[in-house]
């Protein structure tokens, strides 16, 4: 149990009957008067918005989620498959559930899949992922400046600004908190 | 690479807000008041239904230098001023620290049109000082003044004393009436209803309200202040009051403040304010977050 002055962003509460994720808490108060927390928060399994005023002494059950650690198989129609390599239970997620991590999962991927109440509803990537360049233009030399970049695609379609060096068949780690390069990784 | 230390992008906001500091004291010095220290840890903070103090080892930081600061004038100190820092339980947001600056000053002999006067006198001066304004804002004198009874008529959806009825007088104030205020041009809200002033004098003419006056600018509550109440036993009714609501809400009642009581009595009629130090200097570096005029922020300790 955590009281309206414990809300941050970020954090998961139950309201309503469902679990939401905290996305914006607004801290409003006239100075001798009482404090409001004006939230805005997203229902991890609708993906719905919902905004709520609370007061100081409000009380909330936090969301019970748990993480488990799975492996991406396979995809069709829109529904991604994840396999817990001990027990080899599979679970689904839509591709809405899914969200832009879509851009960063390859196979056999480990990642943590976030459950509540028994039900598979979100992922958390890895921070880092290796992936291989699949297109990329040649890099002519002596017509760039430093700090130039160029676009690539990936293998899983995401096409990001990489610097001129990186070449077509490549292995590069990317961020997948702000979708930037990071470096070349050695074969 | 290591990352830019967020201090190094906001020196120059710490500058103005050095200069606001020293403008702030040469303006009370000017006028003859006294600069006082009063301990901020003390045993016995004034009970207000909705300002949570800090526990301090049995005693509690201070939320305001008020008590301390009042105690002086009954000692017959004359005008008095104070820069210091104050702690209130609870309060982060874009505009709120837990800790942060007060500017507060008593001026024996005046009521609370005095305190707009030295409001209007402090700022401006400090503009034409700084040689800058506030960005968006129009400090022109003089300053609009509206009664938070015609406020309520204006920009709420229920009128003032439905409001306190349906104790609903805060929400409509923080949602409806603050947020409708023209940001273009300072302004004193004033003469609130006697329930929502413990600490200050009602109106001999019109006893349904009290004599206290907040400044907005920009959208910004920025001081707040009151003809001081001194008959004693009904500001032994009103502390009994808070503290009755602070039980109802679960929250705990700290001791009695006898001493101050006891000082009230000898208390020259006065005026005093606060204003918020902090946020002066958001409103002159043209900021949107407390944080951006702060050297070191809760999260950052």
């Amino acid at each position: 149990m955590i009281t309206a002055g414990d809300l941050r962003k970020n954090i998961k509460i139950m309201q309503e009957g469902g679990p939401y994720v905290l996305l914006d808490v607004n801290f409003v108060k006239p100075g001798k008067g009482q404090a409001f927390y004006k939230c805005k928060m997203r229902n991890l399994v609708s993906g719905q918005l919902l905004e709520r005023t609370y007061r100081s002494g409000d009380t909330f059950e936090t969301a019970a989620l748990e993480e488990r650690r799975m492996q991406y198989s396979y995809v069709q129609d829109d529904e991604y498959y994840f396999m817990d390599v001990n027990s080899y239970e599979q679970v689904m997620l839509t591709a809405s559930q899914v969200g832009d991590a879509k851009n960063y999962i390859i196979d056999n991927l480990a990642m943590d899949i976030l459950f509540w109440d028994d039900r598979a509803i979100g992922i958390t990537l890895p921070n880092f992922v290796d992936l291989i360049v699949t297109r990329a233009e040649p890099w002519a030399k002596g017509d760039s400046v430093a700090g130039d970049t160029k676009p690539v695609t990936l293998e899983t379609g995401l096409v990001i600004q990489v610097p001129p060096f990186v070449e077509e068949g490549e292995k590069i780690q990317v961020d997948t908190r702000t979708g930037q390069y990071v470096t070349r990784v050695k074969k | 690479m290591r990352p830019v230390p967020r201090q190094a992008g906001i020196l120059e906001n710490l500058w103005l807000r050095a200069r606001l500091l020293a403008r702030a004291r040469c303006f009370f010095e000017a006028r003859g008041f006294l600069e006082v220290e009063t301990p901020c840890r003390i045993p016995a903070p004034l009970p207000e239904a909705h300002i949570e103090p800090v526990g301090s080892d049995g005693w509690y930081l201070h939320a305001s230098p008020e008590s301390c600061m009042k105690r002086l004038l009954a000692a017959g100190a004359g005008s008095v001023f104070q820069i210091c820092r104050v702690h209130r339980k609870g309060e982060r947001g874009a505009r709120h620290l837990p800790e942060f600056t007060l500017l507060e000053w008593y001026r024996p002999g005046a009521d609370y049109q005095t305190l707009m006067d030295d409001c209007e006198a402090l700022i401006t001066g400090a503009a034409r000082e700084l040689g800058r304004g506030i960005p968006g804002v129009d400090l022109g004198l003089p300053w609009p003044r509206l009664t938070v009874r015609e406020a309520f008529a204006r920009y709420a959806p229920c009128s003032m004393e439905q409001s306190l009825q349906d104790g609903a007088f805060d929400r409509q104030l923080a949602f409806h009436i603050e947020p409708s205020l023209d940001p273009s041009r300072p302004l004193f809200l004033l003469d609130y209803p006697a329930e929502k002033a413990s600490l200050a004098r009602l109106k001999s003419a019109d006893p349904g309200f009290a004599e206290r006056v907040e400044l907005y600018i920009g959208g910004l509550e920025l001081a707040n202040g009151f003809s001081e109440l001194t008959d004693a036993p009904l500001q032994t009714a009103r502390f009994t009051e808070e503290n009755r609501a602070r039980e109802k809400a679960g929250l705990p009642v700290a001791p009695w403040p006898g001493r101050f009581i006891e000082d009230l009595a000898r208390m020259p009629e006065s005026a005093g304010m606060a204003l918020g130090l902090d946020r002066l200097a958001m409103l002159f570096c043209g900021v949107r977050t407390i944080d951006e005029v702060t050297a070191f922020v809760p999260e950052e300790l």
